[in-house]
């Protein structure tokens, strides 16, 4: 069974910080998950920079942008994960836009994944519709892919989404980019008890989130908070991010 | 030519030409993509649809639009050249006849916003056009470096109520307002319709862009053959940025036996590393909602295009055209920023024809040496637009200052 699926048997609350691979300095990422890890942090979610990231908003765009320019590619990530692997085996799950990963190419890109250790992946511009080759070869590869879902993905594509997903899928908060502002709980939580009723797996909520209080309803609603705007705000490359970002996931995971 | 085109019926239900196209979008587009194909294809089946649509291309825009035989520039190349006047559209470009099918569309699904992403301005005044003529709230990402090379056409976009967002992400031009417009959309996809300027995108834009630029190949199609008493043209002839005036005069003629010719912008020449020639020089990848070919590096980041005409200054392509290149039905060659200032000089000197720098990519294939037209040959150029828009670009690379 992998980390992931794993985790998502145990009825705990669960929070799952995101990290651009390479931000704010290139080799930051190792130092950021296992500082995270030791926070508390349940499972992290790391982040692939690309040229176009369509769904981010401005803070995650620039991280993105900034960690290119540290000269990230996906092979110094596949890198990084084995040297992170060696300290902490806290589920790992990579996010990535599809197309540095066609032109890695499916087979060796998850052949990467499973030999460094990564459990799942989101893919957040690889919809139902084109996703089912990959997701077949991840799932049998032993890696989850981590399907979206939508505040206006109607109930029926929600349960198709889950079936080819298989482990676990992420509700995106919001009609929206990444940090963008939340939308009432009212609509809120209805959105999500439909998610609830309709996906065959576990699902975590992304999007919007970065408060304690956020951490604490969202695994009220669901089954996971991501935090990730919120998160990279808290760094600069021009100081340490580990102890802050520590701090700061103490803070959302309520241990200080 | 292969059979396969005597019946060309793509994109198939999934929006994909063979290999390309497809809907690689975030998961909140597809219901949004899902409801613009289905009223599309109402709409096409709806003569009142097509009627409007028709009054407008004609009364508003001034179609159909001349094929003019270009008798100075034919004689002195040795072959027939015909000239397929979009640049006498309203506003200067075919962009035209797009944004007035697409704003149609838009009324009939009800949105009250209209959002589109523009490289020189020309698909932006368009929209800020059609937005205008119905009262609709109008908003135009631009790059601020195209914002600053195409001052005129911000202030047109103005004038006709429309906001220009100044995008200033990644390179600042046509690929970074592209992505500022689809993250517009995802965020306010329920009042929001996106009117995308060319054949780039997921499905199903692709398919309508296309389909409503082919009035440019339908029409043309029916004047050469009353003017010139033959039944079709040799060779077809159009620049390509994202592809949607090549499309537009192509897809008429997909299924006849027509050489069919598509220039890219070789910018600084091919070798150089600052081109836009992307089916020349890129490779198969994913942008903007659509498998295509993109000019990437090895770890699948879009790279940077240069073109010395903004219309063309973009790293991916159409997935039609990236299937029609691949099945060989057309083929596709470019031409550098030199050639194609040699040939906006010499259509203006010629024949009195100021043309689009876009366009002048085009004309200048048929001065190439090896461009394999045979003598007496017809051959039709689109020509896209027109190159008033232009001059400050062209005085600046002459030297000039105005």
């Amino acid at each position: 069974m992998n980390r992931i699926k794993k985790l998502f048997c145990e009825p705990k609350e669960k929070l799952i910080p995101f990290f651009t691979a390479g931000y704010p300095k290139l080799d930051s990422t190792i130092k950021l998950v296992c500082a995270a890890a030791d926070a508390g942090a349940d499972m992290v979610e790391i982040g692939i920079p690309f040229s176009d990231p369509q769904a981010d908003g401005p803070v995650i765009q620039a991280s993105s942008q900034q960690a290119l320019d540290n000269g990230m590619t996906l092979n110094i990530i596949f890198e990084q994960i084995i040297e992170i692997r060696k300290k902490t085996d806290v589920p790992i799950a990579l996010m990535g836009y599809y197309n540095p990963i066609l032109k890695m190419g499916h087979e060796t890109f998850l052949n990467n994944c499973v030999s460094s250790g990564v459990d799942g992946l989101i893919l957040p511009d690889l919809p139902l519709e084109e996703a089912v080759p990959f997701c077949e070869l991840a799932k049998e590869k032993g890696i989850s892919p981590i399907l979206l879902v939508a505040p206006n993905t109607p109930d029926n594509r929600i349960k198709n989404i889950s079936k080819l997903a298989g482990d676990l899928i992420y509700a995106v908060s919001i009609l929206g980019i990444t940090g963008n502002d939340l939308a009432s709980k009212d609509a809120l939580s209805e959105y999500l008890n439909r998610v609830r009723e309709n996906s065959i797996t576990p699902f975590v909520v992304g999007f919007g989130i970065g408060s304690r209080e956020d951490v604490i309803w969202f695994n009220e609603h669901s089954d996971g908070a991501v935090v990730g705007s919120a998160i990279i705000k808290n760094m600069s490359s021009d100081s340490n991010p580990v102890q802050p970002v520590k701090t700061f996931i103490q803070k959302l995971k309520g241990t200080v | 030519m292969g059979n396969q085109f005597k019946n060309y019926n793509l994109p198939d239900e999934r929006g994909h030409f063979e290999k390309f196209g497809g809907k690689f979008v975030p998961e909140s587009l597809i219901p949004a993509l899902e409801e613009l194909e289905q009223y599309y294809t109402e709409a096409k089946q709806d003569e009142s649809f097509q009627d409007k649509l028709n009054y407008l291309l004609k009364h508003y825009s001034g179609r159909e639009t001349a094929l003019y035989f270009a008798s100075q520039i034919s004689e002195e190349l040795g072959f027939n050249i015909w000239l397929k006047r979009e640049d006498l559209n309203h506003t200067g470009a075919h962009k035209i006849n797009n944004a007035l099918g697409q704003i149609l569309l838009a009324r009939r699904m009800g949105k009250k916003r209209i959002i589109a992403e523009t490289g020189a301005g020309q698909h932006g005044v368009a929209t800020a056009t059609v937005a205008a003529l119905f009262g609709l709230e109008c908003i135009v990402y631009m790059g601020e470096e195209d914002i600053r090379r195409q001052k005129l056409n911000v202030f047109r976009m103005n004038l006709l109520g429309a906001e220009v967002r100044p995008v200033s992400s990644g390179s600042m031009t046509l690929k970074d307002a592209t992505n500022e417009a689809i993250r517009d959309w995802v965020t306010n996809v329920e009042s929001t319709y996106y009117l995308i300027g060319s054949t780039v995108g997921p499905h199903p834009y692709p398919m309508l862009v296309r389909d409503f630029q082919s009035v440019i190949g339908a029409e043309a199609k029916t004047q050469f053959t009353n003017q010139s008493g033959h039944n079709l043209p040799d060779r077809l002839v159009a620049c390509i940025g994202g592809g949607s005036n090549a499309m537009g005069l192509f897809y008429p003629f997909i299924n006849n036996d027509v050489k069919i010719v598509g220039v890219e912008a070789a910018g600084k020449g091919l070798e150089s590393g600052e081109h836009a020639a992307t089916l020349t020089k890129g490779s198969f990848g994913v942008l903007h909602g659509a498998a295509s070919t993109l000019l990437q590096n090895d770890d699948g980041q879009v790279t940077l295009p240069h073109s010395i005409s903004a219309g063309l200054d973009y790293p991916g392509i159409g997935p039609e055209h990236s299937y029609l290149n691949e099945s060989g039905r057309v083929q596709y060659f470019s031409a550098t920023d030199q050639e194609a200032l040699d040939a906006f000089q010499w259509l203006s000197e010629k024949e009195g024809i100021l043309p689009a720098l876009e366009s002048a990519h085009a004309l200048a294939y048929l001065r190439q040496n090896n461009n394999g037209i045979e003598s007496d040959e017809n051959v039709i150029v689109c020509l896209s637009g027109r190159g008033d828009k232009d001059v400050h670009t062209v005085a600046e690379a002459l030297g000039i200052k105005l």
